[in-house]
């Protein structure tokens, strides 16, 4: 029988297999960040053992950095105490990092694959959910908690039983306007944030063969938020031609070694799924969370739903806590909901084409004088590419905030932060109670929604919005 | 590690499903460099309620966490696993598991029982009628068990069992895998020379 891509990639990195225990897997690449990594190497010095592999091992720092003013010491002595110990630890153990004010700096699912260390059929580990963004490229790549970034130093192996396959098949072709966003976010929707559980993922179908290395990393990077424990897109000439001529791409006959061996990564024709689900993504639209978790999601052209429409009683509980925490009343139209922030950036859509999509649609207008938007690129690179084209002076004259790199106003743990009631768009991956801050009001969009929200002020479309003056 | 065979404490009951990383310990409280101390971020939003189950006082030596479907979602922060611990907490109940929040629990050596649903919502009912009661956690027998006479509550738990194994011994994952080193280096040697290296020599 044949098998899938994910038995592919699995069964290529089987260091031991015995029965009854999970399998030991050899990691190809092994990303770190300041938030998970100190207890592990403090557990490694404690026991006296080193890092095997550091030169399949890539630190930078993300999560703790502000977005301002970061040539000067970063302000909040906790965090600046975590960005030291990585730096710390990264000479001690002789890790490759990019720090603040590397060139190479950035969000580290960003960072990975602009360097062109993310590749085809590789396994790649960080101690973080979003890891997940890497399977873009047909790579197995998923979280790993602190215990295991641990493990993978001091051994650059992790026991992992293998997972259920399931395959989500995409047919047809987005809709002009409708993105990769919005098709994981309906994705999530439709199977609930538990629905992914125990399985490695292939997106697959024509919309998703359609989607530019970008898209497939938006959708790759939202596995997670469905309980995926991977997801992952065979690689193919988007994938090569992305990969090729980036700084640790392979070269010369190796190139030629890699591609020929990356063309077989696809599941075969025979291969079967444990599970199969199939979307039509013709009929998708822009899509935007309500509630507090990435499954509670609707049209852009829906009302916020009735709690008392869900069957299961969980579900309705849920959305009425959720309803409650949002501030919102069930039956309001999405487009009438009043946006006080709009972030654009993180792993999920802080890549150079969503800048330059978002720039797109904000030029030649201004930002709602009661809305502040935050435009954050994903890394230094993205912000000097994004500057080199000119983006910034859009954004600026709109009157966006332009900031330097990193997780910033993803996660409540750096200064951008929102305030408690504050509602946000933003084009994040978690609209989880708190996450953007105490008390702060997420909803979920893609990055046109979050273009024409700025400008609008309340949840919008690029339809919705009057010609730009030019 | 120590070993984990059998525990009995204070059951609490967390009437909500989907609770997820961020809401178990939010990354505000993530920057601490040490393993230990995490306990003051424990579900730091709800603790403010006066009304959130901990904050009763019949539950201050609660140390098996019965919760809703789909526990532990989102982040990978072990940091949530060692906030439960570092609150004493030993064993968390539930219909559900996140994988990440799963596999973090079995490393760190706290215990994630899956059950059925409908366990969840008899210990539930039993531990409102009686605030304050335990639950004993058998690992050798997989067992939960709570009450006694006509309304004791006895039924299995999953958990997979090699980590089943590892907590009945206490095992330290990485010094099992330092045993097959042999297996590492000749896979080791098989790599192809094009997989990209982060420091050339
Ligand atoms: S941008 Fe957000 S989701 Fe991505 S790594 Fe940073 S904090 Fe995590």
């Amino acid at each position: 029988m044949g098998r899938t891509l994910s038995e592919k990639v699995w069964d290529e990195h089987v260091v031991r297999s015995t029965a009854g225990e999970p399998d030991l897997l050899y990691i190809d690449l092994h990303l770190i960040h300041e938030v998970t990594s100190p207890q592990a190497f403090d557990g490694l010095r404690l026991s006296g053992r080193s890092v095997r592999r550091p030169d399949l091992t890539l630190a930078t720092e993300d999560h703790n950095v502000p977005t301002l003013d970061w040539d000067k010491p970063i302000a909040d002595p906790v965090s600046r105490t975590q960005v030291d110990t990585l730096r710390k630890n990264a000479a001690e153990f002789g890790v490759r990092l990019h720090p603040l004010g590397d060139v190479e700096q950035g969000i580290v699912h960003v960072v990975g694959p602009q360097l062109g260390l993310t590749q085809p059929g590789m396994t790649i580990v960080c101690g973080d959910s979003h890891t997940s963004t890497h399977g873009a490229f047909g790579a197995i790549a998923f979280g790993i908690g602190t215990s295991e970034v641990e493990h993978v130093l001091a051994t650059q192996t992790l026991t992992q039983a293998k997972p259920k396959t399931m395959a989500v098949t995409v047919n047809g072709s987005l809709p002009a306007g409708v993105t990769a966003k919005d098709l994981v976010l309906t994705l999530i929707a439709h199977t609930g944030t538990g629905g992914g559980q125990g399985y490695i993922v292939e997106y697959r179908g024509q919309a998703i063969e359609e989607l530019s290395m970008e898209g497939r990393m938006t959708v790759c990077n939202m596995s997670i938020e469905w309980g995926a424990k991977a997801g992952m897109i065979a690689p193919d000439q988007t994938t090569f031609d992305y990969i090729e001529g980036k700084p640790e791409a392979p070269r010369g006959a190796d190139w030629d070694a890699a591609v020929a061996h990356w063309k077989t990564l696809v599941t075969d024709e025979d291969a079967v799924f444990d599970k199969e689900i199939v979307l039509d993504a013709s009929e998708m639209t822009p899509f935007v969370t309500w509630g507090t978790n990435p499954g509670q999601g609707v049209p852009l052209g829906a009302t916020v739903p009735q709690p008392a429409d869900f069957d299961d009683e969980q579900d309705r509980i849920a959305a009425e806590k959720a309803c409650e925490y949002m501030g919102l009343t069930p039956g309001t139209p999405m487009r009438e909901i009043k946006v006080d922030t709009v972030f654009v950036g993180s792993c999920t859509n802080g890549r150079i084409e969503d800048l330059r999509l978002a720039a797109d649609i904000i030029k030649g207008h201004k930002v709602d004088p009661n809305t502040r938007l935050l435009v954050v690129p994903g890394s230094v690179r993205v912000r000097m590419q994004a500057q080199d084209e000119g983006l910034d002076v859009i954004f600026k004259e709109a009157g966006a905030e332009w900031r330097g790199a990193g997780c910033s106003m993803c996660l409540g743990m750096n200064p951008d932060t929102l305030e408690p009631g504050e509602r946000s768009a933003s084009t994040s991956n978690r609209n989880f109670e708190g996450r953007q801050g105490k008390g702060g009001r997420t909803h979920l969009v893609s990055i046109p929604v979050a273009a024409a929200t700025a400008i609008r002020g309340t949840l919008s479309s690029p339809a919705d919005l009057a010609p730009a003056a030019v | 590690m120590d070993k984990f065979t059998t525990h009995t404490g204070v059951g609490v009951p967390l009437r909500r499903s989907n609770v997820d990383t961020d809401q178990i310990i939010p990354a505000v409280y993530l920057k601490r460099v040490t393993r230990d101390g995490f306990e003051d971020g424990l579900f730091a939003a709800w603790r403010n309620d006066e009304a959130f189950v901990l904050n009763n006082p019949a539950y201050a030596a609660g140390s098996v966490l019965v919760a809703g479907p789909d526990f532990g979602t989102g982040s990978s922060r072990e940091h949530a696993v060692w906030a439960l611990q570092n609150y004493g907490f030993k064993v968390v109940i539930s219909a559900r598991f996140a994988d990440i929040f799963r596999g973090n629990s079995g490393k760190a050596g706290l215990l994630a029982a899956q059950v059925d649903e409908k366990v969840v919502q008899r210990l539930w009912d039993y531990l409102d009628d009686n605030p304050g009661a335990s639950i004993t956690v058998d690992l050798e027998s997989r067992t939960v068990r709570a009450g006694d006479g006509e309304g004791a509550i006895e039924d299995s738990f999953d958990i997979d069992d090699y980590t089943r194994w590892r907590l009945l011994e206490g095992l330290d994952d990485i010094g099992i895998t330092l045993g097959h080193e042999t297996d590492i280096s000749t896979y080791e040697a098989t790599r192809p020379s094009w997989k990209p290296q982060t420091i050339t020599a």
